[in-house]
């Protein structure tokens, strides 16, 4: 019995403290003219589960820690100027909130990853409608998990790699979602790192140094819906298992070495209705097996996909092959890829049983593209009338392509 | 003298064509240059204009050398063999392209009425028949006034009428004090224009001088029969 | 020389051929733009055509031209007339006839089509430069055949031959070297191999100035680093003129010497 009290008074303990903090719960207002005009102080005086409410103005403040759960909300929004100084943000604790702040002036370092926002080791976070510039890094998470970032937008201006940051980037974090943000002008728009289970949707990443998204060591990720575009060198996914990517676009990644999206090491992943137009390489392929590649549409590119090193039992199921300066590109002779029922615009074979499907098989890979292949200075032969030539005779007859490497039911019409 | 050739040696390859000519054309004479198919008749008349250039030898067109100069070709009429012209040019416009071309005084207008030519002046060269055409070269030949005429096989496809107006006009040119040199097969023609016969057998010249000492060397009653007997007694030679 | 260039250039640009020459042109341009829709990709679509029909229309036209006219070209010869001057009028006649129908022909549908206010303006006109380029340097080499030649099916033939060899065999033999010596760093050697032939060099010139040039990867930034420079770009300016003056000179050389 006397334990049963205990545990009693110990239940409405809680219940009263949770009362308690429900009610007592504040409302805090910061502005430059009132009492609280600082942010830092007045985190300092509130309690957890209080609400800030930042009035428009500017709020010369770097290093502010967030260690409490608090709904911090910008009005108007309110600029907060961390004068190249260092971090700004920092949240150690779960259940916080960021909402409607305009961040600027974040510290550039070159032995510090300083952000405008970092959340570590902290759970249930909300990180929205931000609008951050002149930064270095954007939002960094660090081993956190369930949280979102969502509307938010990043523009940054870097020049150069070694002192430019990432615009979101994870780090040992999972349960994530990555919502309608907009990226721009960073190193790497989007990066993973060891982070599970994150799902990406309906993000903008163009205009970045580097890569639009990068995934090193992260599984089971989903990212749809999202547009990459003009990034230096496009889309990485690296050495990451059970990645879904659906109905996202790369275009306009050109450059000597810029890709649409770069596989890398990458098993078991699903690619499906996206679209790759206008990339000097719209998919790069390397160590990469298991892969369901369908419904894509790839338009315009220099080479649509580029296999390199060993890819097996990959299947390629009614892409659209449009206008590709060459289609598929292979550096060895042995296939274990299916080619599938595809739409090829270079395909000029008929369809005497009219069932849609063209009667001879299409052979998407070029001769001068597996010769590129090997001695890449070949390619200045590009577009001249011998390599048309040669491409014509090896369509004809295959001897240095691999032989099984084609489509036996081309479709004859572009699949909408 | 109109023109002074000494020692004149062409070859094409291995086939000498001139073996060693000398030759002095006087002022005021219709000349005919004769000889068998090969004879060199048409690389004399060449290097004359020079469209052949000699291996060796000298040419001297009124008394100046003709060599690395062009000036020269102003004081010749050439009225070449075969008359070939641009297609798509009409014939007026031929006329006048010449006329520009060599930026002397001409008298195109009586010489297109002389031979009928009125009719054709805006056809295209490309249209007209042989013999038109051989009017048409006629008229571009004589419609300039030049101390030296050359023409090379002038009767070409005429109509007898056509050839009656060219001898009046070779006998005019000639009662100017002009200098003519002719080539034709047409015995009888050159019978009646040529003052002086240049014989020309294997590149080099066989007989030179008028139609009189011409049958007195032969033997022979006229000049047809000369003419072969020469060919023949030279290829016997 | 102007006089007779101004003949030779008017009985061509009144012959047939020169016409289909030039509507082929306007065809190729009003049907590439007006169903393409895309200035960029048409240039790219002429770069192709260009590069190997200009060099098979300048050397045929040529010979033929040179063949045709013999016995007018004889005619002038009897006139007070210098010798070079009949050919280069006649060079320059025939050369400048096909380039005006190339600069017309695809000029006019890309005028009408508001190439003016379009930036691929530059790209457009080093297509009509190199092209122009390509035509007087192969009229020029195929006179040079032809007055070289009496025969005119030998003529013919070796001008053909010598398209063949610029425009197929030599890339063969350039890709052939490339692919044996690939252990060697071959950057030099393909960027003389390509300005020595003025088809190589001028397919590149165009693509570089395009977008696919990012195909081009590494040996492309190098190329781009040489052409991107006012001296590389004056250096290959300078290398397809040596290709037009050297048979011009050749020509002029020939004619001198010639009997007709």
């Amino acid at each position: 019995m006397k334990t049963d009290t205990r545990h009693k008074g110990y239940i409405l303990g809680c219940i009263l403290l949770i009362f308690a903090q429900t009610v007592l719960a504040k409302t805090w207002t910061v502005c430059n003219s009132c009492g609280h005009s600082s942010i830092k102080q007045t985190i300092q005086l509130a309690n957890a589960h209080d609400t800030l409410l930042v009035q428009k103005g500017m709020y010369r403040e770097f290093e502010i820690l967030v260690d409490k759960p608090l709904y911090i909300k910008g009005i108007g929004y309110p600029i907060v100027d961390g004068e190249k100084k260092g971090e700004i943000f920092q949240i150690r604790s779960d259940g916080v909130t960021l909402d409607g702040l305009f961040i600027i002036n974040v510290g550039v370092s070159y032995t510090k990853d300083n952000a405008a926002i970092r959340v570590i080791r902290s759970k249930d976070f909300l990180i929205q409608n931000m609008v951050l510039e002149q930064l270095f890094f954007g939002i960094y998470l660090e081993k956190s998990s369930h949280g979102k970032v969502y509307h938010n937008r990043i523009i940054g201006e870097a020049v150069d790699e070694y002192n430019s940051g990432n615009g979101i980037q994870l780090w040992y974090s999972s349960d994530i979602e990555v919502t309608k943000n907009h990226v721009q002008g960073t190193r790497d728009g989007i990066y993973l790192e060891f982070s599970d289970q994150i799902t990406i949707t309906g993000n903008t990443s163009m205009d970045n140094l580097r890569y639009g998204l990068h995934f090193m060591f992260s599984d089971h990720d989903v990212y749809t819906q999202n547009t990459f575009e003009n990034n230096g060198a496009g889309v990485a996914v690296m050495f990451s298992k059970f990645i879904t990517m659906k109905n996202n676009t790369f275009r306009k990644n050109w450059g000597t070495a810029a890709y649409g999206m770069l596989l890398k090491e990458i098993n078991d992943a699903e690619i499906t209705g996206n679209t790759f137009e206008e990339n000097t390489i719209g998919i790069n392929i390397e160590g990469s097996n298991r892969i369901d590649y369908s419904n894509n549409d790839f338009i315009g590119n220099g080479w649509a996909i580029r296999v390199i090193g060993a890819c097996y039992t990959n299947t390629f199921k009614g892409n659209n092959f449009l206008y590709n300066s060459f289609d598929i590109s292979y550096n060895s002779k042995l296939n274990d890829n299916v080619f599938e029922g595809n739409f090829w615009s270079s395909y000029t074979g008929y369809d005497l049983d009219r069932n849609g499907i063209g009667d001879v098989p299409y052979r998407p890979v070029k001769l001068f593209s597996y010769v590129v292949n090997r001695t890449p200075e070949t390619i200045v032969l590009l577009r001249s009338l011998f390599m048309d030539i040669i491409d014509f005779s090896e369509r004809v007859s295959p001897v240095f392509t691999p032989d099984n490497l084609k489509d036996d039911q081309p479709l004859m019409k572009i699949r909408s | 003298m109109t023109i002074e050739i000494k020692d004149l040696h062409k070859n094409f390859g291995k086939n000498q064509i001139l073996k060693g000519i000398d030759l002095t054309i006087d002022e005021g004479h219709i000349y005919a240059i004769l000889g068998p198919n090969g004879s060199g008749k048409t690389t004399l008349i060449k290097s004359i204009l020079g469209m052949v250039i000699p291996n060796k030898g000298l040419i001297a067109v009124l008394d100046k050398p003709i060599k690395k100069d062009w000036r020269y070709r102003k004081k010749i009429d050439y009225l070449p063999q075969i008359a070939n012209f641009p297609p798509n040019i009409k014939v007026k416009e031929l006329i006048h392209m010449i006329k520009d071309l060599r930026n002397s005084p001409s008298a195109e207008g009586e010489l297109i009425a002389l031979f009928g030519l009125e009719p054709f002046l805006n056809k295209k060269l490309s249209t007209l028949s042989g013999g038109t055409k051989q009017k048409v070269n006629i008229v571009l030949t004589f419609m300039f006034d030049s101390p030296l005429i050359i023409l090379d096989e002038p009767t070409t496809g005429l109509d007898p009428m056509a050839l009656i107006r060219l001898k009046e006009l070779i006998q005019r040119e000639k009662a100017q004090g002009k200098t003519i040199l002719i080539t034709s097969h047409i015995m009888q023609f050159v019978e009646e224009m040529a003052d002086k016969i240049l014989y020309l057998l294997e590149g080099e010249i066989y007989f030179k001088g008028n139609i009189g000492e011409l049958l007195e060397q032969t033997g022979e009653p006229d000049f047809e029969h000369a003419i072969a007997a020469l060919t023949t007694t030279g290829s016997h030679a | 020389m102007l006089k007779i260039l101004k003949y030779s250039f008017y009985d061509l640009i009144r012959s047939r051929w020169s016409y289909i020459y030039f509507l082929f042109y306007l065809t190729l341009g009003f049907v590439l733009l007006f169903l393409n829709n895309d200035v960029s990709k048409a240039v790219i679509t002429l770069m192709n055509v260009i590069i190997v029909l200009i060099p098979l229309i300048g050397t045929i036209f040529g010979v033929m031209y040179y063949y045709n006219s013999r016995e007018f070209t004889e005619l002038l010869l009897a006139q007070p007339i210098k010798r070079s001057s009949i050919f280069m009028g006649q060079y320059f006649g025939v050369a400048g006839s096909l380039a005006l129908s190339l600069v017309l022909g695809l000029g006019i549908p890309f005028v009408l089509y508001g190439l003016l206010r379009s930036n691929a303006i530059f790209d457009f006109s080093l297509l009509l430069v190199t092209g122009a380029f390509l035509t007087f340097i192969f009229v020029a080499l195929s006179f040079v055949i032809a007055i070289s030649n009496e025969n005119k099916i030998k003529g013919f033939g070796y001008a053909v031959l010598l398209w063949l060899f610029l425009a197929v065999v030599y890339d063969g033999l350039f890709l052939m070297s490339l692919i044996v010596f690939e252990e060697y760093p071959l950057d030099t050697f393909s960027l003389v191999a390509t300005m020595l032939n003025p088809i190589d060099l001028s397919r590149i010139l165009i693509l570089l100035k395009l977008d696919i040039s990012a195909l081009l990867g590494y040996t492309g930034a190098i190329f781009k680093k040489f052409f991107g420079t006012d001296l590389g770009f004056l250096v290959s300016m300078g290398i397809l003129l040596l290709w037009t003056v050297v048979p011009i000179l050749g020509l002029g050389h020939k004619a001198k010497r010639k009997d007709f």
